[in-house]
Order: structure tokens, then sequence, then C-alpha cells
């Protein structure tokens, strides 16, 4: 039992005690049953935080080592494994961030079944936390799938009209990539006797036609949640039909496993089929990079317009990966956080909106500037933010990835950074569209009809975390950068 | 031939005292009350925990017996112990649902425990004269059962088609067992492999292989033997169903692999690609068509055919000696897991139905999670168990087995096994659906042995699957005796 008293698995489980709790809980205790959540992702978050005072930041290896067998017969070397390092360390930390947010921002938007979301929110907490901190595939497998049950029943218990289609699709479509993956994994738990990823790493020696295809597999798992163009059909459909906290943990967290897993299994695991597959990743992400700005643009729903952003936006993280240079790849998991945090915040600001108005179409809403100012003031910081004004988040990331990308080897050609620079200004150019007809202008029809109050404290408190990373990553991302930096350089030795 | 000996009956000590057992009942059951029949039940569960407490004594233990015509092996010992666990759980889940029927009369368990003992005899069978004699035995109480709910016509046709189909492939069996007979000179499994071995497989002898594997292809409801399947599922009573998809399949599976694997290794050649071609087929019908299906019962029909395909996928590469034991070990892993499953679903479909066939569309599954959360829950452990979805068994089973197949050197099976599960993702994720995602009213019987059954097999499915060890353990043990 000992197992049970490492930093890790008391961050990755602790959610479960708040489940627990919950279920004991009469479900009409609306209130009471939101404050358990809420303690609960609280503490995990504090849990998260004593992770980052144990962690080394110069240290590039696996940290807090969690490693016990786990199922050792017949054959099978599977690892109950939890290690978190430079690559990973801030996508926990964004989740457990994100996690009490999103927590908080359903306050009054979820009437319904308070109970049940609460249940499936934590458990899916668990699931994700245990994604990123899994270093057995098994393991990893496990948790991996897991996520989809409640992202799954948040979306089609929750969402809008649509919201069925919507679930099931984002369950099918994710599942169709995490079945190769399966493969891949037995094929490679036949190959080295062991589950254990950094083992299979050390092990190494994998034929060059065979890397291609487990390479294949499991960025079929891997680019569907990206998601990556043209497999990124799905997301639309589950953006728009989740509630506001689904939306920003699946934008936030859920896109980043599939980035997370290119570079935690892909990259090191399969370094001939990489750099073969740099350039074609390259293409992919420059083409999504243009074509979710485009998209974006052409959008009539907010919350679409967003999605569809995101597509752009992992295409530079994508594009930043696969570098495969220490800029490119810093860049890229910086960029991971601050996709999380100012898509998050988008995501946030408009479901407030949408709880007063019960509406998303662009062209009903105008002149909310001068209701009010303070969600005009907000949202102007966290547009800017997504489309990479300097002095915020957004910028650094972008930059440091273009930059990689412009001499990356890898990728072999200039253009494609060149290309994606273009993504950059067409992001101000949907963004501040979209800030210009909601907010700018003359009162829509929207605005006149409702009486539209402007932000309370608990809004600002929820979404105020998030604004003040926005600022210190963008005016002093260093300390970040010194987190990530040791395990990059480790990462990228064979490259 | 010599004299049986203590260790003969040793070897068929369960089955002889299940079989003591099923006739006392029978005559016990005269004696009972008609509306006491609770006890010819209570009975029939104690033959069974006593026969099963023996078959866990026989662990690890091994022989022949009765001139080689049984076997006792590790094998034998496994199927055996989840085909008496399935006549309990069958028991439970039957207790309340014939009372509710009308359909409560003493002979119903007696047939179950005749079943019973017909299938465990199959698993031993290792002359192809009793592997008949099991059949028939497991079989006949079956056919009765399914038309138990008479003058219910869909009942009857049921028992009718069952028993039509059933025939028929008992008929491909004594064939080909008279080919194989003809082609060797011995019905004795071993005697067939050393009378094989000793010159090139003759047509005589391939011929009657393939009726055999036509007659278990009937049985374990492989496509495209499986027509029968989803009209008597169907029309069967439900209770009926749900223990003839376990143990009918379980007995089915067990004596295609040992006879395959100890009589016909010679033929591995030809006979991996017809089953590979089975195992794959089976999946893909099973599944496709029961995207299509609205009625639950004949949705877990296609199902139930859907998971025999990934059974027999273990079954594939039967003839190579260093891969069988890990894929025997992985399909045992499998059926145990699917057993386990499929009772907890269809004592959900048991709790939702009414009288005259009602309740059992699968949109009169709507809105059962908001009025009975913890049997929403549990239905909901079932399928994401039989999709193969974490945190259940079914998830570990099919990893094991896409394992052993992908080791055993059939990748492209795994493929069309994931592909295929894929599928059945969207018609399993169908009842969630409607249990969570859709308005609507649905009433529920409680009985306490049912309530007790679908708990109990849903928490087993999600806890086993974080503590498999033993189950590997005792699977990679089941290993077969080959003389």
């Amino acid at each position: 039992m000992e197992f049970l008293l490492q930093p890790l698995t008391l961050l990755t489980f602790f959610p479960l005690v708040g489940v627990l709790v919950i279920l004991f809980m009469n479900s009409e205790a609306k209130n009471a049953i939101r404050w358990v959540a809420m303690g609960t992702t609280l503490i995990t978050f504090g849990l998260s935080l004593w992770v980052l005072t144990l962690f080394t930041a110069s240290n590039p290896n696996l940290q807090l080592e969690a490693k016990y067998s786990w199922i050792n017969v017949a054959g099978w070397n599977i690892y109950y494994y939890l290690a978190v390092d430079g690559l990973s360390i801030l996508l926990v930390l964004l989740t457990t961030l994100l996690t009490p947010i999103s927590v908080l921002s359903t306050w009054t938007a979820i009437e319904d079944r308070v109970k049940d979301f609460m249940i499936f929110f934590l458990l899916l907490e668990v699931g994700m936390l245990g994604v990123f901190l899994a270093q057995d595939l098994f393991l990893f497998y496990i948790f991996w799938e897991f996520t989809l049950v409640p992202m799954y029943f948040l979306i089609g218990l929750w969402g809008g009209p649509r919201r069925i289609y919507a679930a099931v699709k984002f369950f099918l479509y994710t599942m169709a990539g995490s079945i190769l993956m399966l493969l891949a994994i037995i094929w490679l738990g036949n190959y080295g006797n062991t589950f254990s990823l950094p083992e299979l790493i050390a092990k190494g020696g994998i034929p060059a036609n065979v890397q291609m295809w487990l390479f294949i597999a499991f960025a079929a798992a891997f680019a569907i949640k990206v998601p990556m163009w043209p497999l990124h059909s799905w997301l639309p459909d589950a953006h728009v039909e989740a509630p506001t906290a689904g939306s920003v943990i699946l934008a936030g967290v859920l896109l980043k496993m599939g980035t997370y897993g290119f570079l935690r299994f892909n990259i090191p695991l399969f370094p001939t089929a990489t750099v073969q597959a740099a350039p074609w990743i390259a293409l992919l992400a420059t083409i999504g990079i243009i074509y979710g700005a485009a998209v974006s643009y052409a959008q009539a729903d907010v919350k679409k317009l967003v999605a569809y952003s995101s597509v752009s936006h992992l295409g530079f993280v994508m594009l930043g990966l696969f570098a495969l240079n220490a800029q490119g790849v810093s860049g890229a998991i910086l960029q991971m956080i601050n996709h999380g945090l100012s898509t998050g915040a988008l995501f946030l600001l408009i479901g407030m909106v949408y709880e007063q108005t019960h509406t998303r179409e662009l062209k009903v809403y105008g002149g909310l500037w001068k209701i009010m100012p303070v969600f005009g003031a907000i949202m102007l910081i966290s547009a800017l933010s997504s489309m990479g004004l300097p002095g915020l988040n957004g910028f650094v990331g972008e930059f440091t990835i273009l930059l990689g990308a412009f001499g990356s080897k890898a990728i072999g050609s200039p253009w494609y950074a060149g290309i994606s620079a273009i993504g950059v200004i067409m992001a101000a150019v949907y963004i501040l569209y979209m800030f210009q007809k909601m907010f700018l202008g003359p009162a829509g029809e929207i605005t006149k009809e409702h009486e539209l109050k402007d932000l309370n404290w608990r809004e600002i408190l929820t979404i105020a975390p998030l604004l003040v990373l926005m600022f210190w990553i963008g005016f002093y991302p260093a300390p970040f950068f010194n987190l990530i930096a040791p395990a990059v350089g480790k990462l990228l030795i064979g490259y | 031939m010599t004299q049986p000996e203590f260790k003969d009956f040793y070897i068929l000590l369960p089955l002889i005292i299940l079989t003591a057992w099923a006739c006392v009942l029978l005559l016990a059951d005269l004696f009972i009350p008609k509306d006491r029949k609770g006890i010819t039940a209570f009975l029939a569960v104690l033959g069974l925990a006593v026969t099963l407490g023996f078959v866990v004594t026989q662990i690890g233990q091994s022989g022949a017996g009765f001139n080689g015509m049984v076997t006792l092996d590790g094998f034998s010992t496994f199927t055996s112990a989840l085909i008496l666990i399935s006549g309990l759980l069958g028991i439970a889940l039957a207790y309340g649902y014939i009372k509710r029927m009308g359909l409560e009369r003493g002979e119903y368990y007696t047939l179950m425990l005749f079943s019973i003992t017909g299938m465990m005899l199959m698993t031993q069978a290792s002359d192809l004269i009793i592997v008949f004699l099991a059949l028939e035995l497991l079989s006949i109480p079956l056919y009765v059962l399914a038309a138990f709910a008479r003058p219910n016509l869909q009942s009857e046709e049921a028992g009718l088609k069952y028993f039509l189909l059933g025939a028929f492939s008992t008929g491909f069996i004594v064939y080909g067992t008279a080919l194989v007979f003809g082609a060797t000179g011995t019905t004795s499994l071993s005697g067939i492999f050393t009378a094989a071995s000793h010159n090139a497989p003759t047509l005589l002898l391939t011929i009657g292989a393939a009726l055999l594997l036509v007659g278990f292809g009937f049985k374990i409801a492989a496509a495209p033997f499986h027509m029968w399947t989803p009209d008597v599922y169907q029309g069967s009573p439900s209770a009926v169903t749900a223990f003839m998809s376990s143990g009918a399949k379980i007995a089915g599976f067990a004596a295609l692999l040992r006879v395959f694997a100890t009589a016909f290794p010679i033929l591995s050649v030809d006979i991996t690609n017809v089953l590979w071609v089975l195992a794959a087929l089976t999946m893909i019908v099973g599944n496709f068509t029961a995207i299509s299906q609205t009625n639950i019962k004949r949705m877990l029909a296609y199902s139930s055919i859907a998971h025999a395909g990934y059974i027999l996928m273990a079954f594939v590469p039967y003839g190579n000696k260093d891969v069988v034991a890990t894929s025997v070990a992985a399909g045992l892993f499998y059926l145990f897991a699917y057993v386990l499953t499929n009772f907890g679903a269809w004592g959900v479909v048991i709790a939702l139905e009414k009288s005259e066939g009602k309740g059992l569309e699968i949109s009169d599954y709507a809105g059962l999670a908001k009025k009975y959360p913890a049997l929403a829950a549990a239905m909901t452990v079932f399928m994401l168990s039989f999709i193969g979805f974490p945190p259940t068994l079914g998830m570990v089973g099919k990893f094991y087995l896409f394992r052993a197949i992908i080791a055993g050197g059939f990748p492209g099976l795994a493929v069309i096994g994931v592909l295929t599960s894929l599928v059945s993702a969207y018609y399993y994720l169908r009842v969630v659906v409607n249990m969570y995602m859709r308005e609507g009213d649905p009433t529920i019987e409680r009985e306490p042995w049912l309530d007790f059954t679908t708990a109990f097999t849903a928490i087993v499915t999600v806890s086993l699957s974080f503590v498999p060890q033993w189950l590997f353990l005792l699977a990679s043990t089941a290993v077969l005796r080959l003389f």
C-alpha cells in the first residue's frame, strides 16, 4: 500500500475522495455538492503545487517516480508507474488549475443533475492527470480511454440541442484513433517484453519499416485528439454542444493530450520515423493553421469561431514539436499552456454572456462594451492573448515556435514557418472581427432585449487567475522555460 | 479394455455428483408443493455449489479416464468451473423471473442441471462419441427450456427452431465423426492423431474435420452458422437466453478446441485459415447486424455472435505449439469476461422486461438513469465492458486477446478485431444514450436475487480489471493435456 502515499498517486487520485463524498450526498443539496467539488479540486491544485516544490527544474529526467509491479504474470510486465518531468509538469499544473476554474464557472450555469455533473467532472480530472503522469503504456492507455467516458457524459447530458450527436461523434472519433494505438502498444509490449516507456525507449532498435507503422498508429490516436487537419471534424460539434465547463476542459486540457502524446511517445520511441514524418506533419500543421483561421472567420457562432481557432493554434504547436529543435519544442510546450489559458478564458467568457442571453449568434450582439465594460476589458485581454499580441503569453509561444520552425533541419524548408506566420495575421483578423461584432458599434438586438448585467465577483474571480498568468508568461516567461528546457534537451539528444 | 478403477471415477467425480443430484432433484421436485418451488431452486443451487467445490479441489490435477474417453486437465477444470458459475448466475436470474412470468415449474431447474452436466462432459470429452453424447445431453434440455414459455408463440417458435437447427448441426457432427472414423478407424481423439500423423491427411479426414467444424460453428453461433441465434435468443425466456448464450458457448468452444488441438493438428495449415475467416466473418456480421437492431434481446443476440468471433480469434493458431497455450489462455480469459458481462446485461434486461414481451425495445430504456441510477450505472459498466473500455474486465480481456493474436502472427485479424470493436461502440452506446440522455419513464421489477446478480457482476467486472492477476494465472494454467 506504499504506493498510495507517493505524491503523484495522491495528486492523481485525490479527486476520487471528492467523488466518494459526493456519491453519498443528497442530490438536492446542490450548493453543498458544489462546495465539495470546489474544495476537492482546490486541494488537488494545492497538491500539484506541492509536487512543483518537490520538482527539480534542472533535472531533465523523470522525477517523483512511483513504480510498482502491477500485472506480472504470463509474460506481462505491466507497472503502475507514474512520474513527472519537464515535458509534463506544466500540463499537470494547467489541468489542476483549469478544473477548479471550470467548477466555479458552473455555479449558476449547471442547475440540472449537479451531483452527476460533479462526479463526472472529478473523474475526468483523474483521467487527465493520469494521462500526463503515466509512464507505462498499458496504464497510459487505460487513462487515455477513460477520459472519454466522463467527457462523453458531460457533452451528452448537459450539452446543447445536438448534444447526443456530438457526444457519440466525439466518442467514436477518439476511439477510432485509440484502438490503432492499442495495437501498436501491444506490439511494443511483445517486442520489449515490458510496457514501461523508459525501458522501451532505452531498448530502442525498432526496425525502421516497423517504426513507421507504429508511428502512424500512435499518430492516429493523437492527431484525432489534437485535432490535426483533416481529422478535426468532431471538434466543432463537441465544442459547440458541450457545456461551458466542458468546452474549457476540452480545449484547455483534452486537446493537449494529443500534442503531449506526440511529445511523450512518438518522438522518443520512433526517432527514424519521426524524422521521416516531420515534413509531412509540418505540412498538415500549416494547412491546419491557415484552414482553421479561415474557417474561424466564416463562423456566425462565437463558440464555433473559438473552436476552429483551436485547430489553427494547435497547428502551431504541432509545427513547433516537429521542428525537433530546442526552440520549436519548448515553444510548443509553452504554447500548449498558452492555448489552455487564452482559449479557456474565451470559452468561459462566452459562457458567461450566454448564460444571460442564451444565444451565441454574432450578428445579434453589438455594443456590449458600453453595458458591460469589465466584461469587455477582460474579453479584450483574452482575445489579444489568443491572437498573440506582444506582452501577452500567446506571442511568446508563437514567436518561439516560428523561430524554431524557420531554422529546423527536420522540416527542411522555411516555407512552412513563412506560411504559418500568415496564420498569426489571420488570427488577428478573426479575433478582432469577433470583438468588433460583439462589443463595438451600435447596440445589437440582443443587447436591447436583455437587461445585461456586467460580470459579478464570482465570475471575475473565475477568470482572474488566467489573466494573471497571461501577463506573467507574456512579460517574464523565463521561469516557465526553465521548467521545460532541461527535459526538452534530453528529448532531443538523438536528433 | 481395462475395467474402470477408482481413478476413472475420480476424473468424472464432479460430473457424477451433479448427474446424481439432478436425478434426485427430478424425483424430489414431485413432492415439493407447487407454491414452494423456491425449494427446488435452492436445492439446485446447492448441487451446483457442491459440484463447484469439487471442481475447485481438482485444480492442478490431470489425467485420463475410461480408456481415454474423458480427460481431466486445467482446461476442463477452468471451463467446468465457468459453466457452473454460469449455472449459478442463471438460476439467480431465473428465480424471480419465471415466477413473475408465470413459468414457475420445478423442471426448469432440473433441466438446467441436466444441461450443465452435458456441458461439463463436453469440456472433458476426448472421444468423438463422448462429444456427441455430451452435445445431445446439453442441447435437449435447452430445446425444452427455449420453449418453456409455451403457449407463447415466440417461445414455441424459438424452441422448434433451435431444435431443428440443433438437430441439423448434430447431423453434421455425426457425419463428420463417421467420416473421420472411416479415415482413421477410431473415434478417440488421440487415436485419430496417431493414425493421421502416419501419412498425409486424406480427403476423407479433411472433410470429416470440416463437418465437425460446421457442427461446432452452429453451437457457438459463428457466422455463417448463426442464423438461428437472433430468433432463438429473442423468443426464449430471457433467463434461458442468458444461460444459453453463456453456458452453451463455453461448452461449444471447449469441445472445438479440444477436438481440433488434440486430433487435428496435422490439418492446422488448412483449418487455421478457415478459422481465421470464420472469426473475421463472425465479428463483422455480428457487429454490423447489431447496429440496426431496435430490440435489446436481438441486439444482445448479435452481440453474442460478435463476441463468439472474438473468442474464436484465440483458437486460430491452434496448431502452433509455441503460441497455442497463450492464445487459449487469452481466449478463456475473454470468455470469463464475456460470461460475467453477459449475465449482468441480461439481468438488466430481465429487470425491465414486462409480460408479453413488453419493455424490450432499446427505446424503453429512456430515462432509466434518472429513475434508477444504480441500475443504469451497472448497465453502462456492461456496455463499456462489451466495447472493451476501461475500467472493465472486457478491456483487459481484449488487450490480452489482441496481444495473443499479434504474438501468434495474425496482425490482420487483430486489426479486424479492433475495427469491429469500434463499430460495436456505436450500438452499445445507443443503450447508454437512451438511459442517460433521453427522457422517459421506465419501471423495473425489483427482486433480491436479480439485484444481487446485476450488482455482483458489475462490481466484479470493474474491480477485477484492477487486479486481474489471479484470473491470468488461472487462465494460463488452464492448458490442454495433450495425451
